[in-house]
């Protein structure tokens, strides 16, 4: 069984990488972007049984710092 | 005084913490490397020292936070040992919740590496009593991820408790109120990006930092 969590800064927290990522885009000349977050995914393959409480503490102790992010957790029953 | 300096994987100012904590104090540090679950007995002094550990992956710090070495020293820091994080040690206590808030990737981007002008916030402080409040210093920086943020409601209490210890006077990497260096409620321990280590004898080019260690050594007691 496999999961997805994506990681992402919470709103208000400054992103300097989207930031230039966002100036990057306009330099390619892409002018319609009106912001770039950029965060993580990280993808778990699990034990089958592994419960959403376990993922969640798995975010909560170690793959998200929720001083500043936020995460989102995405099972991916058929994988 | 006794003191301890942790070592994790990737660690790489570990050897001139424990130079400058060595000259000053006269005692060789424990090194204690991050799968240790105690410290040596009678420490009265630990320090958590700059590098890049675990190569930074996850976020700066996030990895060693969660080593076993880090319980005793969450030990230590509630019975009320001095316990010092520079630079990804900074970030370790962030990390391991030792301190407040979070280092994010400097505003600019890039790499910071060059001597800063520092503010001395509080001289009150076991890490500080050998500045004057106010005196402004130099101490190197060399991070990426030094932008220090936190909610509004932290920085006010922050400021308002005195637990700013350092300020930056010059743009560096974005952080709020210019925040260099904070302490925790209790005052034991001291988290800053700057590297007081790396400042103790004129052959560094300025020994600003050696007051930090000399400050620590009369109040902690030989």
């Amino acid at each position: 069984m496999k999961a997805r969590v994506f990681i992402t800064l919470k709103s208000g927290v400054l992103d300097p990488q989207g930031k230039a990522i966002h100036h990057a885009l306009e330099g390619l000349g892409f002018n319609g972007v009106n912001d770039v977050r950029a965060g993580k995914l990280i993808e778990l393959d699990l034990a089958e049984g592994t419960s959403d409480g376990d993922i969640e503490e798995m975010c909560r102790k170690l793959l998200a710092n929720t001083v500043i992010e936020n995460f989102r957790i995405e099972r991916m029953e058929n994988a | 005084m006794n003191s301890a300096v942790i070592v994790f994987p990737g660690s790489n100012c570990d050897r001139d913490l424990a130079v400058a904590l060595e000259q000053v104090t006269g005692h060789k540090p424990a090194m204690v490397w991050h799968r240790e679950t105690e410290l040596p007995d009678g420490v009265d002094f630990i320090g958590v020292p700059g590098g890049f550990s675990y190569g930074d992956y996850l976020r700066s710090g996030a990895m060693a936070a969660r080593s076993p070495v880090m319980g005793a020293v969450k030990d230590a820091a509630s019975r009320g040992v001095p316990v010092i994080g520079i630079c990804n040690g900074f970030q370790v206590l962030t990390e391991a919740g030792l301190l407040p808030g979070a280092l994010m990737r400097n505003a600019g981007l890039s790499f910071v590496c060059r001597p800063v002008r520092l503010r001395v916030e509080n001289s009150q402080s076991l890490f500080t009593s050998g500045y004057d409040s106010g005196e402004e210093i130099v101490f190197p920086v060399a991070h990426h991820d030094g932008n220090y943020q936190a909610d509004e409601g932290t920085l006010e209490r922050l400021e308002g408790e005195g637990r700013v210890a350092f300020r930056y006077l010059e743009e560096v990497n974005g952080s709020a109120r210019s925040v260099a260096g904070i302490l925790n409620d209790a005052g034991n321990v001291l988290g800053l990006m700057p590297h007081p280590e790396r400042v103790v004898e004129t052959a560094h080019g300025g020994t600003d930092g050696r007051r930090l260690f000399e400050g620590l050594l009369e109040t902690v007691g030989a």
